[in-house]
């Protein structure tokens, strides 16, 4: 354990713990797109944890589980926003 | 001793983290959906970028390093997109921006 591998694990660390709470703005947001926000912040966080492990683990076989998770992150923003108005010209 | 190499990592490590801490605050306290959005993705955009910058430098050079700042680019262009994607699907619902005068029973 060098002193890289403890600072990006401690990192991860905490992203999961701003993910925890950021949950509270998920269970409570008044509105659809409020969560829709707050889903999107945790992927993010999460990329960068599976990211940061990936560093700290060296095992870069997991960077494709965070390139495609970012991938999946994205397209759930944009499909929700999409289908939930009417015409659904948001982009 | 601390080399400039691990000093370097653990700066932008501290930087990344604290954007995400300011991300987290914005999305709970802020008053309403437009405030919290352009909180939570531009200093989260920031924070992560710093992060992956982190752990690309840590992984060395080689293939892994190029996946990250994919990843890295990827994320710079997406996460403000995705953003305004919803607030606009939220504005051609209604919904009202906050104004001064929401103060007192607003969040």
């Amino acid at each position: 354990m060098t002193l890289v591998t403890d600072a990006l694990l401690v990192a991860a660390g905490a992203y999961v713990v701003l993910s925890v709470v950021i949950l509270y703005r998920i269970v409570r947001g008044p509105t659809m797109q409020d969560r829709v926000i707050a889903v999107n912040v945790v992927g993010t966080n999460t990329v960068v944890i599976i990211a940061l492990f990936a560093a700290a683990l060296d095992s870069p076989g997991v960077l494709d589980i965070a390139l495609v998770y970012a991938l999946l992150n994205f397209l759930m923003s944009i499909a929700i926003s999409k289908f939930t108005v009417e015409r659904g010209g948001v982009m | 001793m601390v080399t400039l190499y691990e000093g370097a990592i653990i700066a932008l490590l501290v930087g990344g983290v604290f954007f995400g801490i300011v991300a987290a605050v914005g999305l709970l306290r802020l008053p309403d959906l437009y405030t919290r959005a352009h909180g939570a993705s531009k200093t989260d955009t920031l924070g992560a970028g710093l992060s992956l910058a982190a752990a690309a430098a840590a992984l060395g050079s080689g293939l892994p390093t190029v996946k990250v700042v994919l990843l890295l680019v990827f994320l710079f262009l997406t996460n403000p997109t995705a953003a305004h994607a919803i607030t606009r699907a939220a504005a051609d619902q209604g919904i009202e921006p906050w104004t001064s005068e929401d103060r007192g029973d607003g969040e």
